[in-house]
């Protein structure tokens, strides 16, 4: 991985960060059927779109909407599909 | 899932004129998977953070681990990594991420490895790990750059050749002693399937372009695993 200035799109691959903080497992290698398509895929298949803070996870296949992830400094957004509506959830404040 | 960790950077190479592997210290580190990556946290004196994500280059080594970073022409965070960020100093950076681009010596089976440009980075862990086991599977690396200034690892790949089959494919400008014209990935520069785990990482348009070169021939989905850098 590795910083790019106007990438077409990544893959799920970059999701492990932004979702680690509210999954106790890796959510990169849960497995999802595309209801539009029907094509099944890791979310690490998943094709990414930016810019952050904002990411839109879509099919591979046909690029329907798998989910968003919106990242803020104290909230995370979470909507799976589309028109499901967004979990706002509260991001820990995490020191090392 | 462990939070933000201090990372003290330790030391700083030089790969390529823009390409830097950076050996950073961090306390504890619970080690790693081949494959895995970190997410690195700046954070500017007003308080303003960036993330961003790099690949881990080197198996699980205690406290240490080596990231890849390439420096991106106005980019806000690649160029003061690569070049600015001073020996000793820390950033934070959270991980190991990512379970599904990751490769195991336990894998059995021949062993594929593609990589664009700086997409060389993950692959040389898994590369790095194969070469320190004790696997006899086949293993393969197709390394695609566009001339011979652009490799990374250059002498510790020369090495490895001597146990693995390491073949080079210019995109641009191929020395004298390249043993095919410069150009893009072909189907002609594939090994036989043969079964093989594929790993593809680079930029994403070389990504999708060697996914299908590998489908078509005759590789199974379900063993090409990818990873797009932008």
């Amino acid at each position: 991985m590795n910083e790019q200035e106007h990438p077409l799109y990544l893959d799920g691959n970059a999701l492990a960060g932004p979702l680690g903080e509210i999954f106790t497992t890796d959510p990169t290698t849960a497995w999802r059927l595309c209801p539009s398509c029907r094509l099944p895929a890791t979310m690490a298949q998943l094709h990414v779109y930016g810019p952050e803070p904002g990411l839109t996870a879509r099919c591979p296949g046909c690029a329907a909407i798998a989910l968003r992830v919106v990242t803020q400094p104290g909230y995370l957004w979470l909507q799976l599909g589309s028109g499901a509506g967004a979990f706002r959830f509260a991001r820990p404040h995490i020191t090392s | 899932m462990p939070g933000w960790r201090r990372a003290r950077l330790t030391e700083r190479t030089d790969q390529t004129a823009t390409g830097r592997t950076l050996t950073f210290e961090v306390a504890r580190w619970p080690g790693h998977l081949p494959g895995q990556h970190v997410d690195v946290r700046l954070t500017a004196a007003d308080g303003y953070q960036a993330v961003r994500s790099y690949s881990l280059a080197a198996p699980a080594d205690t406290d240490r681990i080596e990231l890849g970073v390439q420096a991106v022409p106005g980019g806000e965070v690649s160029p003061y990594l690569a070049d600015d960020l001073p020996v000793d100093a820390e950033v934070e950076v959270k991980g190991p991420l990512g379970g599904w681009f990751v490769w195991t010596p336990e894998e059995p089976g021949p062993l594929l490895l593609i990589a664009g440009g700086s997409g060389i980075v993950p692959l040389m862990a898994m590369l790095r790990a194969r070469l320190a086991s004790a696997s006899d599977a086949p293993c393969t690396l197709l390394y695609s750059v566009r001339g011979p200034d652009e490799v990374w690892y250059a002498t510790e790949l020369d090495s490895a050749a001597q146990h693995t089959h390491i073949r080079r494919l210019y995109t641009r400008l191929a020395p004298a002693d390249s043993e095919r014209p410069a150009g893009r990935v072909t189907k002609l520069d594939l090994p036989p399937a043969e079964g093989s785990r594929c790993y593809v990482c680079g930029p994403t348009g070389f990504v999708e372009h060697v996914s299908a070169l590998l489908l078509g021939a005759g590789h199974a989905p379900d063993q090409i695993r990818t990873e797009r850098f932008g």
